[in-house]
């Protein structure tokens, strides 16, 4: 009841970035899962680096782009060069639901506005601005699938 | 059933068939002359409702699947062609879906029932445990048929369940590609959980068939939990529960026919009328009702393996209630502490079916823990220990002597 090949043939695909304006978040379809695609404010980025790794519930970057014992620091969660863009699966990884972007108490707060940040709505999980998850039942980070650049604007997933 | 057959064919036909295959001997004597105690209350019907329910389900199951399409791009369409182009297709749909509610509705009647007149005591202890069985299997069956319609609940509360196994140490993972067949629920986990939910109710045939040959071999349990001494106490299965049943099944017919009639939708989800999206999930996912009491454990521990583990604990403590329980007194009827903690242990499990169906947040979590610990402390203190300090209260001699004695004081101020 594994995988068959059909399933597996759909290794990897695309996405332009030049339309992704700051602060905005699409959620793209990668074999099968939704994953995140978010151009970052600098605030967000300066957020997630400002974290005590001691603040952490999940210690590992979950980065499948960096050695697997690596710390989830703000640079270990992007990819060295590309800090604003964030990719990550849209997979909570409590039980599987898609969290909810510009949400959760690790936002952050401008006036009545919330941007950065997800919220699990089925659980209760929340992540902070480079998606580590900081409380809820989920027990790890938002994992980080293979990616890299082809251009300035072009990322291959997968 | 103990002893060889008494009955002796008189017919020329009836003597040949009965040397070649003694069918109508084994139905005479499992069926019709079967000796029922005969003090049994209408809380003993449900086994028979249930077993209705299972005809009901099969029947209605087998139409529906000559009009419905397991293809994620084609099954809510196929679903919403069954309510409105398909001769009674709605009606078939709506007895499908509510029979499931209805089913579950009697099976916990029925394990209420068995827990509170200690109908798992020995030596039925094989007859509780495979009720058991049936109980986990309908739950499997009654998840991947709501998965069916492919709708958002259907599609998110798949992804969900199948989720939990990621929670095992190690392995979880590779279970959960392995059930999905693929990196998330999609065509491949339509398909399967389609195949399975055709298979199991055949599954739950045969078990249920070994439930009631585990219940014939010591006889029914009875309101008193004084077993059967003579054949003063019993009566024949027919006429007398037969019709007993059958009134009963009639009954929960027109309370079925009330739910699908004038509610058919009440006990279901509308969002599921939208076709699956893998790309968003509902603000407040719930599973079905049914489920409610044990999503609320699941929620009320805060890590993900823990939660998981309470969840399936909580069902799993039901195989070893036969002997959690240290009481030699059966039924309820005479355990005046128990009797008490039996009405507590059943608020609890409401309240649990409650809570699972409200957001897990501060007052709602805090009670959720209260009822989840509660639950298991049940088990595993107060069950044992009632047994060595709660003295009963004296039994009847036999069940045909409480009868008597009942009848007896109804009739005394006429006398």
């Amino acid at each position: 009841m594994n995988p068959d090949a059909s399933v597996k043939a759909l290794a990897s695909i695309e996405f332009d970035l030049a339309p992704l304006a700051e602060g905005q978040e699409v959620t793209i379809k990668w074999r099968g899962n939704p994953v995140f695609i978010r151009h970052r404010t600098a605030k967000e980025i300066e957020a997630a680096a400002a974290v005590k790794m001691e603040d952490l519930i999940d210690p590992l970057a979950r980065n499948a782009n960096v050695k697997e014992s690596d710390p989830a620091t703000g640079e270990n969660r992007v990819l060295k060069g590309h800090e604003k863009y964030i990719i990550m699966m849209a997979v909570c990884t409590h039980l599987g639901c898609v969290p909810q972007g510009n949400n959760g108490e690790y936002g952050i707060v401008e006036g009545s506005a919330k941007h950065g940040g997800w919220f699990c709505p089925c659980h209760g999980s929340h992540y902070d601005t480079a998606g580590r998850i900081r409380k809820g039942p989920a027990p790890e980070n938002l994992h980080i699938p293979e990616y890299s650049f082809l251009s300035d604007t072009k990322v291959k997933i997968g | 059933m103990a002893g060889h057959s008494s009955y002796t064919p008189t017919s020329a036909f009836g003597k040949w068939m009965h040397q070649r295959l003694p069918i109508y001997a084994l139905v005479k004597e499992t069926a019709l002359d079967f000796p029922t105690p005969k003090n049994l209350n209408y809380w003993w019907t449900f086994g028979g409702i249930l077993a209705t329910m299972l005809v009901v389900q099969i029947i209605t199951g087998i139409v529906l699947v000559m009009h419905y399409t397991p293809h994620t791009s084609m099954a809510f369409d196929s679903v919403e062609h069954i309510m409105r182009d398909v001769n009674y297709g709605w009606l078939l749909r709506y007895m499908h879906a509510n029979g499931a509610s209805m089913f579950f509705i009697a099976v916990y009647i029925h394990m209420f029932r068995g827990m509170y007149y200690g109908s798992y005591k020995a030596p039925r202890e094989v007859l509780w445990i495979l009720g058991v069985v049936i109980y986990l299997i309908m739950m499997a069956t009654a998840f991947m048929g709501y998965v069916l319609p492919w709708g958002q609940m259907s599609f998110w509360g798949a992804k969900v369940i199948t989720n939990l196994f990621s929670a095992i140490p190690l392995v979880g993972d590779s279970i959960t590609t392995w059930l999905w067949g693929g990196f998330s629920v999609d065509n491949p986990t339509l398909n399967r959980f389609f195949s399975l939910h055709y298979l199991l109710p055949f599954v739950l045939a045969a078990v249920i068939g070994l439930h009631i040959w585990a219940l014939h071999v010591p006889g029914n349990a009875n309101p008193t939990g004084v077993e059967v001494k003579s054949g003063q106490d019993t009566l024949p299965f027919h006429p007398y529960y037969t019709m007993k049943d059958a009134f009963a099944i009639a009954v929960f017919m027109l309370f079925f026919a009330a739910w699908l009639f004038f509610g058919p939708n009440y006990l279901g989800h509308a969002i599921n009328y939208e076709p699956a999206n893998p790309l968003v999930t509902p603000a407040h996912i719930v599973p079905e009702w049914y489920y409610l009491p044990f999503y609320a454990i699941l929620r009320a521990i805060p890590s993900k393996l823990g939660g998981v583990i309470a969840m399936f604990g909580s069902i799993l403590i039901l195989f070893v209630l036969p002997w959690l329980d240290t009481s030699r007194v059966r039924s309820g009827n005479y355990r005046p502490i128990f009797k008490g903690f039996f009405l507590i242990f059943a608020i609890v499990c409401v309240a649990l079916g409650y809570l699972g169906s409200k957001p897990a947040e501060s007052t709602y979590l805090f009670w959720a823990r209260v009822c989840t610990f509660w639950y298991f402390f049940h088990f595993i203190v107060i069950l044992p220990l009632l047994g060595l300090l709660e003295s009963p209260k004296p039994l009847p001699a036999s069940i045909s002597d409480d009868v008597l004695s009942k009848s007896k004081n109804k009739l005394a101020p006429a006398e």
